[in-house]
């Protein structure tokens, strides 16, 4: 079943194109990674996908009930939130606002489900406490279970792991691992990280000055994935 | 203490001192809210541009002869505050560029105009007057006080009803913007209640002193308090409680209003800042 496909589509901003031509689809339950160097763009086709950036030509097709806006979000951190005084538990339903339409506060199912995302992500005892004195690996468990709040079907994940030590680093992409096979969601993930793309992804999107796409497989018997084995780096784990 | 006390009490009996008290504490509640969301968001700055702007649309409608300034002074200062935003958006530089030349240059235009067709014979007083709002609170007429209050109820009814919308668009606008939420049009929506709040305060502090009443609580309560909600409700009480007494120190001391309330909040502040530090050290 797929349930984000892009046609031919060119992204970029201020009216220059970044990427053109871009072809891929991903169904339902897949996990795809999305590699390739620093300013290739990757995050602008994340942002366009989301619709914070019109595409400069070309279609982006959500199917089987996913619109552009039931879509979870992990965006970088941005300075503002360094700084920011709020309580975990305000984040997290921040996350339910776009159920909300015009209503102006939040009903109890919507609390329910920020709590039950708390415990999935295993926050809900920092719940009270204050989201710029926890660790750069709690913040991301809130940001994540805030995302959650916001879809139940796909995810996207801009570098969900930067900043982030060894060990924090692996158990966020075992949470990321097991939301994609527990729970069935969709997970669009850039990553610096061909290691653990490799490990995690079903599918592979490099893009840069060549752009490929396909199963992680035939990403390991295409030249980008020889290249990468070659350095002797690969880790089957 | 007690010479005090029948001294507020004979000063309570004006009702002059009652609409300034009204109206104070009421403009203190409205700035205090979207204290917050300006720091947070970085937006203090237009703040300050507007209450420029508010100035200069002052000094206008004093030479057209206006017998109701707000009528300029309200649609201008929400226009340009319009303009600011979509201007500050993109380019960040550009943005602080135009911030700049708006502010001062309605400054420069409205001192200049009050001085070429100046009807008064104390005219450093007016300017005073205009930017520090040393006495214009304490001579409020009626319909001002009436227009005052509706302009704070529907500030205050519009931040509650948004209140949760306020807070996503503050703490992460992509996101919000990616699960749906027009960003734009709460940013619009902000920047007009900072525009009429910052037109109802020149009232109270002076166009030049707003920013104080707008900052200082919201900076005091977030060294203590930590999540949005107590951040907010505290620069709430805080500003009332810091406009009231700085009120009542005016009265008695003859001091002038607008900057007794500033330096009260200011005290406020440096308090807060080591009950925030204790507390750190504390933990």
């Amino acid at each position: 079943m797929v349930q984000l496909a892009c046609k031919n589509l060119s992204v970029g901003y201020e009216g220059k194109e970044i990427l053109h031509n871009i072809n891929f689809s991903i169904n339902q339950g897949d996990y795809l990674c999305i590699v390739g160097e620093n300013g290739s763009g990757k995050s602008t086709l994340m942002k366009t996908i989301l619709g914070l950036h019109s595409p400069m030509s070309g279609k982006i097709i959500t199917e089987n009930g996913l619109a552009s806006t039931k879509i979870g979000y992990l965006p970088q951190q941005t300075v503002v939130q360094r700084d920011f005084p709020a309580s975990v538990k305000e984040i997290v339903i921040s996350g339910c606002q776009s159920r909300c339409g015009f209503r102006p506060f939040y009903n109890r199912a919507e609390k329910q489900l920020a709590i039950s995302n708390m415990k999935k992500m295993g926050i809900e005892n920092l719940a009270s406490r204050c989201y710029r004195e926890l660790s750069g690996g709690q913040q991301q468990r809130v940001l994540l279970a805030r995302a959650l709040c916001a879809t139940q079907k796909m995810l996207l994940l801009d570098e969900p792991v930067a900043g982030l030590d060894p060990k924090v680093t692996e158990e966020m992409y075992e949470i990321i691992s097991s939301l994609s096979k527990n729970d069935g969601i969709t997970i669009i993930m850039i990553t610096h990280d061909v290691r653990a793309a490799l490990k995690y992804a079903t599918h592979i999107l490099h893009i840069g000055d060549d752009v490929f796409f396909g199963t992680k497989n035939q990403y390991l018997c295409h030249k980008f994935g020889k290249e990468y084995q070659s350095k002797g780096m690969i880790d089957n784990g | 203490m007690d010479n005090l006390f029948e001294k507020i009490i004979f000063y309570f009996q004006f009702p002059f001192v009652q609409y300034a008290f009204i109206v104070g504490i009421l403009i203190a509640l409205c700035s205090s809210l979207l204290g917050v969301t300006l720091v947070l968001k970085r937006f203090s700055f237009i703040g300050d541009g507007l209450s420029h702007v508010a100035f200069g649309a002052l000094a206008v409608s004093g030479v057209l002869r206006l017998t109701n300034d707000m009528l300029v002074v309200l649609p201008v200062t929400i226009l340009s505050a319009v303009l600011l935003l979509s201007t500050g958006k993109n380019a960040k530089i550009k943005g602080d560029a135009a911030i700049a030349m708006i502010s001062v240059g309605a400054l420069a235009i409205g001192y200049l105009l009050m001085n070429i067709f100046s009807t008064s014979s104390n005219l450093s007083g007016d300017v005073c007057s205009t930017l520090f709002g040393s006495t214009s609170i304490l001579s409020l007429s009626k319909a001002e006080v009436w227009l005052c209050i509706i302009l704070s109820i529907v500030v205050l009814l519009v931040y509650i009803l948004f209140y949760n919308k306020i807070f996503s668009v503050t703490f992460d606008e992509n996101f919000a913007r990616a699960t749906g939420i027009k960003a734009g049009a709460y940013n619009l929506l902000i920047a007009v209640i900072i525009a009429v709040i910052i037109v109802l305060a020149m009232n109270l502090v002076g166009s030049l002193l707003i920013s104080a009443l707008v900052i200082f609580p919201a900076l005091s309560s977030m060294r203590v308090f930590k999540s949005f909600r107590s951040v907010t409700v505290c620069s709430a009480c805080l500003s009332v409680t810091c406009a009231s007494l700085g009120i009542l120190v005016s009265i008695l001391a003859g001091t002038p209003v607008g900057s007794t309330i500033v330096a009260v909040d200011i005290f406020a502040f440096i308090v807060f800042y080591f009950i925030g530090l204790i507390k750190k050290v504390g933990i």
